[in-house]
Protein backbone atom coordinates (compact mmCIF):
# COMPACT_ATOMS: atom_id res chain seq x y z
CA UNK A 1 0.00 0.00 0.00
CA UNK A 2 0.77 4.06 -0.48
CA UNK A 3 0.04 6.30 1.74
CA UNK A 4 0.47 9.98 1.88
CA UNK A 5 2.10 11.53 4.06
CA UNK A 6 2.56 15.72 5.35
CA UNK A 7 5.66 17.21 4.60
CA UNK A 8 5.03 19.69 7.19
CA UNK A 9 4.59 17.45 9.92
CA UNK A 10 6.70 14.82 12.52
CA UNK A 11 5.47 11.89 13.34
CA UNK A 12 4.88 9.59 16.28
CA UNK A 13 5.64 6.01 16.36
CA UNK A 14 2.20 5.34 17.26
CA UNK A 15 0.80 7.08 13.88
CA UNK A 16 0.19 10.44 15.55
CA UNK A 17 1.32 13.65 13.10
CA UNK A 18 1.88 16.89 14.88
CA UNK A 19 2.41 20.38 13.08
CA UNK A 20 3.41 23.54 14.84
CA UNK A 21 1.48 26.11 13.47
CA UNK A 22 1.22 29.91 15.46
CA UNK A 23 3.02 28.73 18.08
CA UNK A 24 0.56 25.33 18.67
CA UNK A 25 0.90 22.12 17.76
CA UNK A 26 -1.67 20.45 16.07
CA UNK A 27 -2.54 17.24 16.08
CA UNK A 28 -4.15 13.94 13.88
CA UNK A 29 -3.90 10.65 13.07
CA UNK A 30 -1.62 9.71 10.30
CA UNK A 31 -2.86 8.41 6.90
CA UNK A 32 -1.94 5.10 7.37
CA UNK A 33 -3.74 4.90 11.01
CA UNK A 34 -6.56 6.47 9.67
CA UNK A 35 -6.34 3.25 6.97
CA UNK A 36 -5.70 0.42 9.67
CA UNK A 37 -8.19 1.95 11.44
CA UNK A 38 -11.44 1.46 8.83
CA UNK A 39 -14.09 3.88 8.42
CA UNK A 40 -14.11 5.66 11.83
CA UNK A 41 -17.81 6.21 13.36
CA UNK A 42 -16.93 8.54 16.00
CA UNK A 43 -14.38 10.44 17.66
CA UNK A 44 -14.66 11.37 21.46
CA UNK A 45 -13.09 14.92 21.98
CA UNK A 46 -11.01 15.73 24.82
CA UNK A 47 -11.95 18.61 27.34
CA UNK A 48 -10.03 21.58 26.35
CA UNK A 49 -7.64 22.54 29.21
CA UNK A 50 -7.10 19.04 29.40
CA UNK A 51 -2.94 18.24 29.77
CA UNK A 52 -1.50 15.84 27.64
CA UNK A 53 1.80 13.79 28.50
CA UNK A 54 3.58 12.77 25.19
CA UNK A 55 2.87 9.37 24.58
CA UNK A 56 -0.21 9.16 26.58
CA UNK A 57 -3.81 8.49 25.25
CA UNK A 58 -5.44 10.94 25.11
CA UNK A 59 -8.88 10.23 23.09
CA UNK A 60 -10.06 7.24 21.44
CA UNK A 61 -11.84 7.23 17.83
CA UNK A 62 -14.01 4.39 17.16
CA UNK A 63 -14.30 2.76 13.42
CA UNK A 64 -16.58 0.52 12.33
CA UNK A 65 -15.09 -2.50 13.88
CA UNK A 66 -12.73 -1.39 16.83
CA UNK A 67 -11.91 1.43 19.20
CA UNK A 68 -8.54 2.35 19.31
CA UNK A 69 -6.48 4.56 21.26
CA UNK A 70 -4.31 8.02 20.45
CA UNK A 71 -1.49 8.93 21.92
CA UNK A 72 -0.46 12.70 22.34
CA UNK A 73 2.49 13.44 20.29
CA UNK A 74 3.89 16.19 22.38
CA UNK A 75 2.95 17.54 26.21
CA UNK A 76 0.72 19.97 26.64
CA UNK A 77 -2.52 21.70 27.43
CA UNK A 78 -5.37 21.16 24.93
CA UNK A 79 -6.42 25.01 23.60
CA UNK A 80 -8.81 23.56 21.28
CA UNK A 81 -10.39 20.74 20.00
CA UNK A 82 -11.83 20.18 16.19
CA UNK A 83 -15.55 20.62 16.43
CA UNK A 84 -16.27 19.45 12.68
CA UNK A 85 -15.28 15.87 14.02
CA UNK A 86 -18.50 16.02 16.56
CA UNK A 87 -20.32 15.08 13.44
CA UNK A 88 -18.61 14.22 10.61
CA UNK A 89 -15.82 12.02 12.34
CA UNK A 90 -15.05 10.68 8.72
CA UNK A 91 -13.10 13.40 7.76
CA UNK A 92 -10.33 11.69 9.98
CA UNK A 93 -10.66 8.80 6.76
CA UNK A 94 -10.81 11.15 3.56
CA UNK A 95 -8.61 14.02 5.18
CA UNK A 96 -5.93 12.95 7.65
CA UNK A 97 -3.66 15.68 7.79
CA UNK A 98 -6.89 18.49 7.09
CA UNK A 99 -8.58 16.94 9.95
CA UNK A 100 -7.24 17.71 12.88
CA UNK A 101 -8.03 16.75 16.33
CA UNK A 102 -6.74 18.99 18.72
CA UNK A 103 -4.39 21.79 19.25
CA UNK A 104 -1.87 22.08 22.29
CA UNK A 105 0.15 24.76 23.94
CA UNK A 106 3.20 22.84 23.61
CA UNK A 107 5.12 22.29 27.47
CA UNK A 108 8.11 21.19 26.04
CA UNK A 109 8.56 21.82 22.40
CA UNK A 110 12.03 20.03 22.02
CA UNK A 111 10.08 16.59 22.62
CA UNK A 112 9.20 17.27 18.62
CA UNK A 113 12.54 17.20 17.44
CA UNK A 114 12.67 13.65 18.76
CA UNK A 115 9.71 12.26 16.11
CA UNK A 116 10.02 11.21 12.78
CA UNK A 117 10.16 13.07 9.70
CA UNK A 118 8.01 12.75 6.96
CA UNK A 119 10.65 10.78 5.48
CA UNK A 120 11.74 9.02 7.96
CA UNK A 121 8.16 7.75 9.00
CA UNK A 122 7.24 6.51 5.60
CA UNK A 123 10.40 4.49 5.97
CA UNK A 124 9.08 3.20 9.42
CA UNK A 125 5.59 2.71 7.92
CA UNK A 126 6.99 0.34 5.09
CA UNK A 127 9.36 -1.41 7.47
CA UNK A 128 6.26 -2.34 9.67
CA UNK A 129 4.01 -3.33 6.52
CA UNK A 130 6.98 -5.72 5.44
CA UNK A 131 6.92 -7.11 9.36
CA UNK A 132 3.60 -8.30 8.47
CA UNK A 133 0.44 -7.07 10.15
CA UNK B 1 -1.21 -22.64 19.83
CA UNK B 2 -3.93 -21.37 17.41
CA UNK B 3 -5.21 -23.79 14.43
CA UNK B 4 -3.76 -22.56 10.62
CA UNK B 5 -6.75 -21.35 8.90
CA UNK B 6 -8.28 -22.18 5.81
CA UNK B 7 -8.08 -20.28 2.63
CA UNK B 8 -11.57 -20.58 0.47
CA UNK B 9 -10.76 -20.66 -3.06
CA UNK B 10 -10.92 -17.28 -3.64
CA UNK B 11 -8.79 -16.40 -1.77
CA UNK B 12 -6.52 -14.99 -4.54
CA UNK B 13 -9.13 -13.25 -6.06
CA UNK B 14 -9.83 -11.56 -2.37
CA UNK B 15 -6.48 -10.26 -2.78
CA UNK B 16 -6.49 -8.91 -6.27
CA UNK B 17 -9.15 -7.01 -5.32
CA UNK B 18 -7.44 -5.53 -2.31
CA UNK B 19 -9.98 -7.82 0.25
CA UNK B 20 -8.11 -7.34 3.81
CA UNK B 21 -7.84 -10.39 5.11
CA UNK B 22 -8.45 -11.30 8.83
CA UNK B 23 -8.96 -14.48 10.71
CA UNK B 24 -13.17 -16.10 11.03
CA UNK B 25 -14.31 -19.32 12.39
CA UNK B 26 -10.79 -20.46 11.30
CA UNK B 27 -10.69 -18.96 7.69
CA UNK B 28 -8.96 -16.36 6.70
CA UNK B 29 -11.49 -14.04 4.61
CA UNK B 30 -11.93 -10.44 3.63
CA UNK B 31 -13.21 -8.14 6.29
CA UNK B 32 -13.94 -5.42 3.88
CA UNK B 33 -11.96 -4.66 0.78
CA UNK B 34 -9.87 -1.28 0.65
CA UNK B 35 -11.37 -0.17 -2.68
CA UNK B 36 -14.75 0.37 -0.83
CA UNK B 37 -14.42 0.02 3.24
CA UNK B 38 -17.77 -1.54 5.24
CA UNK B 39 -19.91 2.04 4.80
CA UNK B 40 -19.70 1.76 0.89
CA UNK B 41 -20.47 -1.97 0.61
CA UNK B 42 -23.27 -1.88 3.13
CA UNK B 43 -25.00 1.35 1.36
CA UNK B 44 -24.49 -0.86 -2.47
CA UNK B 45 -26.22 -4.39 -0.75
CA UNK B 46 -29.04 -1.47 0.30
CA UNK B 47 -28.93 0.25 -2.81
CA UNK B 48 -27.66 -1.93 -5.11
CA UNK B 49 -26.21 -5.35 -4.74
CA UNK B 50 -23.35 -7.08 -3.07
CA UNK B 51 -21.22 -10.63 -3.26
CA UNK B 52 -19.86 -11.98 -0.70
CA UNK B 53 -17.79 -15.11 -0.09
CA UNK B 54 -19.24 -17.45 2.75
CA UNK B 55 -17.37 -20.87 1.37
CA UNK B 56 -16.82 -21.17 5.18
CA UNK B 57 -20.81 -21.93 6.05
CA UNK B 58 -21.51 -25.51 6.23
CA UNK B 59 -23.67 -27.81 4.24
CA UNK B 60 -24.89 -31.13 5.66
CA UNK B 61 -27.15 -32.96 3.96
CA UNK B 62 -29.82 -35.42 5.38
CA UNK B 63 -31.35 -37.99 3.38
CA UNK B 64 -33.25 -41.71 3.53
CA UNK B 65 -36.97 -42.56 4.56
CA UNK B 66 -36.04 -41.31 7.81
CA UNK B 67 -35.03 -38.08 7.02
CA UNK B 68 -38.29 -36.53 7.54
CA UNK B 69 -38.92 -37.82 11.28
CA UNK B 70 -35.24 -37.10 12.31
CA UNK B 71 -35.19 -33.41 11.15
CA UNK B 72 -38.09 -33.18 13.42
CA UNK B 73 -37.05 -34.49 16.28
CA UNK B 74 -33.37 -32.26 16.00
CA UNK B 75 -34.56 -28.58 15.31
CA UNK B 76 -37.57 -27.17 16.79
CA UNK B 77 -39.57 -26.02 13.58
CA UNK B 78 -42.34 -28.29 11.93
CA UNK B 79 -41.24 -29.10 8.51
CA UNK B 80 -43.25 -31.58 8.42
CA UNK B 81 -45.57 -29.16 5.80
CA UNK B 82 -42.27 -28.23 4.16
CA UNK B 83 -42.90 -28.85 -0.20
CA UNK B 84 -40.15 -30.11 -2.19
CA UNK B 85 -38.08 -26.61 -2.76
CA UNK B 86 -39.12 -25.21 0.35
CA UNK B 87 -36.99 -23.12 2.90
CA UNK B 88 -36.64 -22.37 6.14
CA UNK B 89 -34.97 -20.53 9.44
CA UNK B 90 -34.69 -22.54 12.28
CA UNK B 91 -32.50 -23.73 15.47
CA UNK B 92 -31.22 -26.80 17.08
CA UNK B 93 -31.10 -27.11 20.59
CA UNK B 94 -29.70 -28.61 23.78
CA UNK B 95 -32.48 -31.05 25.73
CA UNK B 96 -31.54 -27.62 28.08
CA UNK B 97 -32.98 -25.40 25.54
CA UNK B 98 -29.67 -24.19 24.79
CA UNK B 99 -28.50 -23.21 21.26
CA UNK B 100 -26.71 -25.68 19.42
CA UNK B 101 -26.95 -23.77 16.30
CA UNK B 102 -29.49 -21.29 13.81
CA UNK B 103 -29.66 -23.26 10.60
CA UNK B 104 -31.30 -23.08 7.47
CA UNK B 105 -33.41 -26.05 6.04
CA UNK B 106 -33.66 -26.58 2.16
CA UNK B 107 -35.84 -29.66 1.17
CA UNK B 108 -34.83 -30.65 -1.60
CA UNK B 109 -36.60 -34.02 -2.06
CA UNK B 110 -39.02 -35.66 -0.78
CA UNK B 111 -36.16 -37.65 1.23
CA UNK B 112 -33.23 -35.38 1.05
CA UNK B 113 -32.90 -32.10 2.55
CA UNK B 114 -29.93 -29.94 3.31
CA UNK B 115 -29.02 -27.92 6.09
CA UNK B 116 -27.06 -25.15 6.07
CA UNK B 117 -24.82 -24.30 9.61
CA UNK B 118 -22.75 -21.72 10.78
CA UNK B 119 -18.81 -21.98 10.26
CA UNK B 120 -17.57 -22.28 13.39
CA UNK B 121 -20.04 -24.60 14.43
CA UNK B 122 -19.87 -27.19 11.79
CA UNK B 123 -17.84 -29.99 13.13
CA UNK B 124 -19.81 -29.70 16.56
CA UNK B 125 -23.50 -29.80 15.02
CA UNK B 126 -22.49 -32.55 12.50
CA UNK B 127 -21.33 -34.54 15.63
CA UNK B 128 -24.53 -33.44 17.69
CA UNK B 129 -26.85 -34.50 14.48
CA UNK B 130 -25.13 -38.23 14.29
CA UNK B 131 -24.95 -38.43 17.74
CA UNK B 132 -28.98 -38.21 17.95
CA UNK B 133 -29.47 -40.77 14.55
CA UNK B 134 -29.78 -43.43 16.38
CA UNK B 135 -33.04 -45.13 15.26
CA UNK B 136 -33.74 -43.19 12.77
CA UNK B 137 -33.45 -44.41 8.61
CA UNK B 138 -31.06 -42.04 7.84
CA UNK B 139 -27.58 -40.63 6.07
CA UNK B 140 -26.38 -37.51 7.28
CA UNK B 141 -23.29 -36.94 4.99
CA UNK B 142 -20.96 -33.40 5.14
CA UNK B 143 -20.73 -31.58 1.99
CA UNK B 144 -19.21 -29.02 2.93
CA UNK B 145 -15.38 -29.47 1.50
CA UNK B 146 -16.92 -29.92 -1.74
CA UNK B 147 -19.44 -27.33 -1.81
CA UNK B 148 -19.02 -23.58 -2.29
CA UNK B 149 -21.54 -21.19 -0.85
CA UNK B 150 -21.63 -17.47 -2.23
CA UNK B 151 -24.89 -15.19 -1.42
CA UNK B 152 -25.94 -12.36 -3.92
CA UNK B 153 -27.55 -9.86 -2.01
CA UNK B 154 -29.93 -6.30 -2.46
CA UNK B 155 -32.51 -5.00 -4.56
CA UNK B 156 -30.55 -5.54 -7.64
CA UNK B 157 -30.20 -9.09 -7.05
CA UNK B 158 -32.15 -11.03 -9.01
CA UNK B 159 -31.80 -8.66 -12.24
CA UNK B 160 -27.98 -9.45 -11.98
CA UNK B 161 -28.75 -13.41 -11.06
CA UNK B 162 -31.39 -13.60 -14.29
CA UNK B 163 -28.20 -12.75 -16.84
CA UNK B 164 -27.00 -15.83 -16.31
CA UNK B 165 -29.69 -18.45 -15.58
CA UNK B 166 -32.63 -19.75 -17.53
CA UNK B 167 -34.70 -19.97 -14.65
CA UNK B 168 -37.34 -17.67 -14.02
CA UNK B 169 -36.59 -15.89 -10.92
CA UNK B 170 -39.27 -13.54 -10.95
CA UNK B 171 -41.27 -16.70 -10.44
CA UNK B 172 -39.64 -18.14 -7.46
CA UNK B 173 -40.70 -16.96 -4.60
CA UNK B 174 -38.44 -15.79 -1.11
CA UNK B 175 -37.58 -19.01 1.00
CA UNK B 176 -37.51 -21.51 -1.31
CA UNK B 177 -34.85 -23.74 -3.25
CA UNK B 178 -34.41 -23.96 -6.79
CA UNK B 179 -31.87 -27.01 -8.45
CA UNK B 180 -30.91 -25.18 -12.41
CA UNK B 181 -27.82 -23.97 -13.92
CA UNK B 182 -25.85 -20.31 -13.26
CA UNK B 183 -23.30 -19.33 -15.63
CA UNK B 184 -23.17 -23.03 -16.90
CA UNK B 185 -22.51 -23.91 -13.29
CA UNK B 186 -24.89 -27.04 -11.35
CA UNK B 187 -25.99 -25.55 -8.51
CA UNK B 188 -28.46 -24.88 -6.11
CA UNK B 189 -30.10 -21.71 -5.28
CA UNK B 190 -31.82 -20.60 -2.22
CA UNK B 191 -34.15 -17.39 -2.31
CA UNK B 192 -32.93 -16.10 1.12
CA UNK B 193 -29.86 -14.21 2.63
CA UNK B 194 -28.42 -12.67 5.60
CA UNK B 195 -28.97 -8.50 5.00
CA UNK B 196 -32.48 -7.64 5.66
CA UNK B 197 -32.59 -7.58 1.39
CA UNK B 198 -33.95 -9.89 -1.28
CA UNK B 199 -31.11 -12.17 -2.54
CA UNK B 200 -29.85 -15.13 -3.28
CA UNK B 201 -27.51 -18.54 -2.13
CA UNK B 202 -25.75 -20.17 -4.40
CA UNK B 203 -24.45 -23.68 -3.65
CA UNK B 204 -22.41 -25.04 -6.11
CA UNK B 205 -18.88 -27.20 -6.34
CA UNK B 206 -15.93 -25.91 -5.86
CA UNK B 207 -13.87 -26.30 -8.38
CA UNK B 208 -15.88 -23.76 -10.04
CA UNK B 209 -15.70 -21.04 -7.29
CA UNK B 210 -13.44 -18.55 -9.66
CA UNK B 211 -15.56 -18.82 -12.56
CA UNK B 212 -18.96 -18.18 -10.65
CA UNK B 213 -17.56 -15.24 -8.85
CA UNK B 214 -16.01 -13.65 -11.81
CA UNK B 215 -19.36 -14.53 -13.87
CA UNK B 216 -21.67 -12.89 -10.97
CA UNK B 217 -19.35 -9.74 -10.42
CA UNK B 218 -18.80 -9.32 -14.04
CA UNK B 219 -22.89 -9.83 -14.68
CA UNK B 220 -23.69 -6.89 -11.44
CA UNK B 221 -20.87 -4.09 -12.41
CA UNK B 222 -23.13 -1.97 -14.14
CA UNK B 223 -25.47 -2.28 -11.43
CA UNK B 224 -23.10 -1.43 -9.01
CA UNK B 225 -22.55 -5.06 -7.61
CA UNK B 226 -19.55 -4.71 -4.99
CA UNK B 227 -17.93 -7.62 -3.19
CA UNK B 228 -18.84 -7.23 0.33
CA UNK B 229 -16.96 -8.19 3.41
CA UNK B 230 -17.38 -9.52 6.58
CA UNK B 231 -17.61 -6.03 8.37
CA UNK B 232 -20.82 -5.21 5.90
CA UNK B 233 -22.14 -9.01 6.63
CA UNK B 234 -22.41 -7.88 10.25
CA UNK B 235 -23.81 -4.61 10.21
CA UNK B 236 -26.21 -5.69 6.96
CA UNK B 237 -27.31 -8.65 9.65
CA UNK B 238 -27.51 -6.64 12.60
CA UNK B 239 -29.91 -3.98 11.34
CA UNK B 240 -32.78 -6.32 10.41
CA UNK B 241 -32.22 -8.03 13.71
CA UNK B 242 -30.58 -11.25 12.25
CA UNK B 243 -29.01 -13.33 15.16
CA UNK B 244 -25.38 -14.26 15.03
CA UNK B 245 -24.49 -17.41 16.76
CA UNK B 246 -21.46 -16.53 19.29
CA UNK B 247 -23.33 -13.30 19.99
CA UNK B 248 -27.68 -13.10 20.06
CA UNK B 249 -27.89 -17.12 20.71
CA UNK B 250 -25.11 -19.49 22.11
CA UNK B 251 -25.67 -22.89 23.88
CA UNK B 252 -26.00 -20.15 27.01
CA UNK B 253 -29.15 -18.96 25.53
CA UNK B 254 -32.86 -20.05 24.41
CA UNK B 255 -34.60 -19.14 21.28
CA UNK B 256 -37.51 -17.59 23.47
CA UNK B 257 -34.98 -15.52 25.07
CA UNK B 258 -33.55 -14.58 22.00
CA UNK B 259 -36.79 -13.68 20.60
CA UNK B 260 -37.08 -16.45 17.97
CA UNK B 261 -40.18 -18.21 19.86
CA UNK B 262 -41.91 -17.86 16.20
CA UNK B 263 -39.50 -20.38 15.02
CA UNK B 264 -40.67 -23.24 17.67
CA UNK B 265 -43.48 -25.38 17.15
CA UNK B 266 -44.80 -26.55 20.05
CA UNK B 267 -47.48 -28.10 18.14
CA UNK B 268 -45.19 -31.18 16.59
CA UNK B 269 -44.64 -33.16 19.01
CA UNK B 270 -41.52 -34.26 20.68
CA UNK B 271 -38.04 -32.90 20.05
CA UNK B 272 -34.56 -32.09 21.81
CA UNK B 273 -35.32 -29.30 24.02
CA UNK B 274 -39.40 -28.84 23.80
CA UNK B 275 -39.72 -29.47 27.59
CA UNK B 276 -36.86 -27.07 28.50
CA UNK B 277 -38.39 -24.65 26.00
CA UNK B 278 -41.98 -25.18 27.16
CA UNK B 279 -41.07 -24.26 30.86
CA UNK B 280 -39.27 -21.37 29.84
CA UNK B 281 -42.68 -20.20 27.91
CA UNK B 282 -44.79 -21.06 30.40
CA UNK B 283 -42.87 -19.62 33.24
CA UNK B 284 -41.54 -16.49 31.03
CA UNK B 285 -37.78 -15.65 30.50
CA UNK B 286 -35.52 -14.28 33.09
CA UNK B 287 -33.81 -12.06 30.79
CA UNK B 288 -34.78 -11.36 27.48
CA UNK B 289 -32.76 -9.60 24.31
CA UNK B 290 -33.49 -5.72 23.71
CA UNK B 291 -32.72 -3.23 21.15
CA UNK B 292 -31.28 0.29 22.74
CA UNK B 293 -30.11 3.47 21.34
CA UNK B 294 -27.84 5.58 23.04
CA UNK B 295 -28.94 8.63 24.81
CA UNK B 296 -25.36 9.54 25.70
CA UNK B 297 -21.98 9.64 23.10
CA UNK B 298 -20.68 6.31 22.49
CA UNK B 299 -20.35 3.21 20.40
CA UNK B 300 -21.69 -0.03 21.96
CA UNK B 301 -19.83 -2.81 21.26
CA UNK B 302 -19.88 -6.47 21.88
CA UNK B 303 -19.83 -7.91 25.63
CA UNK B 304 -19.84 -4.74 26.95
CA UNK B 305 -21.55 -4.72 29.89
CA UNK B 306 -24.93 -3.33 30.69
CA UNK B 307 -25.85 -1.85 34.35
CA UNK B 308 -28.52 -0.70 35.93
CA UNK B 309 -28.27 1.37 39.27
CA UNK B 310 -24.67 0.66 39.56
CA UNK B 311 -25.56 -2.79 39.16
CA UNK B 312 -24.05 -5.22 35.94
CA UNK B 313 -27.41 -6.76 34.68
CA UNK B 314 -26.38 -8.07 31.51
CA UNK B 315 -24.12 -7.73 28.20
CA UNK B 316 -24.21 -6.00 24.53
CA UNK B 317 -24.71 -8.48 21.92
CA UNK B 318 -23.73 -6.74 19.10
CA UNK B 319 -23.70 -2.91 18.87
CA UNK B 320 -22.27 -0.17 16.13
CA UNK B 321 -23.36 3.01 14.42
CA UNK B 322 -26.15 1.73 12.01
CA UNK B 323 -24.96 2.64 8.62
CA UNK B 324 -28.44 3.24 7.08
CA UNK B 325 -29.50 5.20 10.10
CA UNK B 326 -26.81 6.54 11.37
CA UNK B 327 -28.02 5.70 15.23
CA UNK B 328 -25.76 4.10 17.94
CA UNK B 329 -27.99 1.09 18.80
CA UNK B 330 -27.62 -2.43 19.54
CA UNK B 331 -28.85 -5.55 21.08
CA UNK B 332 -28.22 -6.67 24.92
CA UNK B 333 -29.60 -9.51 27.17
CA UNK B 334 -31.26 -7.47 30.19
CA UNK B 335 -33.40 -8.82 33.06
CA UNK B 336 -36.81 -9.26 31.74
CA UNK B 337 -38.06 -6.43 34.70
CA UNK B 338 -35.95 -3.67 31.82
CA UNK B 339 -36.82 -5.31 28.91
CA UNK B 340 -39.79 -2.70 28.34
CA UNK B 341 -39.33 -0.36 25.53
CA UNK B 342 -38.78 2.86 26.98
CA UNK B 343 -36.50 1.55 30.07
CA UNK B 344 -33.59 2.90 30.91
CA UNK B 345 -30.39 0.69 30.89
CA UNK B 346 -26.50 1.79 31.00
CA UNK B 347 -24.20 0.45 28.45
CA UNK B 348 -20.48 0.40 30.47
CA UNK B 349 -17.86 1.95 27.65
CA UNK B 350 -14.52 2.04 28.84
CA UNK B 351 -15.36 2.11 32.65
CA UNK B 352 -17.95 4.95 31.97
CA UNK B 353 -21.47 4.31 32.47
CA UNK B 354 -23.38 5.58 29.72
CA UNK B 355 -27.23 5.83 29.00
CA UNK B 356 -29.39 4.53 27.10
CA UNK B 357 -33.27 3.39 26.24
CA UNK B 358 -34.46 0.04 25.06
CA UNK B 359 -35.75 0.77 22.20
CA UNK B 360 -38.32 -1.12 19.13
CA UNK B 361 -36.42 -4.00 16.86
CA UNK B 362 -35.54 -4.35 14.17
CA UNK B 363 -33.55 -1.11 13.48
CA UNK B 364 -34.15 -1.72 9.89
CA UNK B 365 -37.08 -3.31 8.23
CA UNK B 366 -36.08 -6.04 6.13
CA UNK B 367 -37.50 -5.51 2.44
CA UNK B 368 -39.26 -9.02 2.63
CA UNK B 369 -41.15 -7.94 5.52
CA UNK B 370 -42.74 -4.66 4.15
Amino acid sequence: MSYQYDPNARYAKTHDWVRMEEGLAVCGISDYAQHALSDVVYIELPEIGAELIQGEVYTTVESVKAAEEVYAPVSGKVVDVNPDLADTPEQLNSEPYAAWIIKVAPSNPEELDALMLADAYEAFVQAEEAGGH
Amino acid sequence: MAEPLNRTALYDEHLKLQGRLVPFAGWELPVQYDTTGPTVEHQAVRTAAGLFDIDHMGQVEVSGPGALAFLQHIQVGDVSSMAVLDARYSLMCYADGGIVDDIFIYRLGVQRWWVVVNASNRAKDVAWMRAHAAGFDVTIKDLSDDTYMLALQGPKAQAILQRLTAADLAAMPFHTGLETEVAGIATVLGATGYTGEYGYELFFPTARAVEMWQALLQAGAADGLLPCGLAARDSLRFEPCLPLYGHEIDQNTDPLSARLGWAVSFDKGDFVGRDALLKIKLEGSSRLLVGFEMVDKGVPRPEYPVAVAGQIVGHVTTGMKSPATGRFVGLAYVPASHAKLGSTIDIVIRDQAKQATVVKRPFYIAAYRR
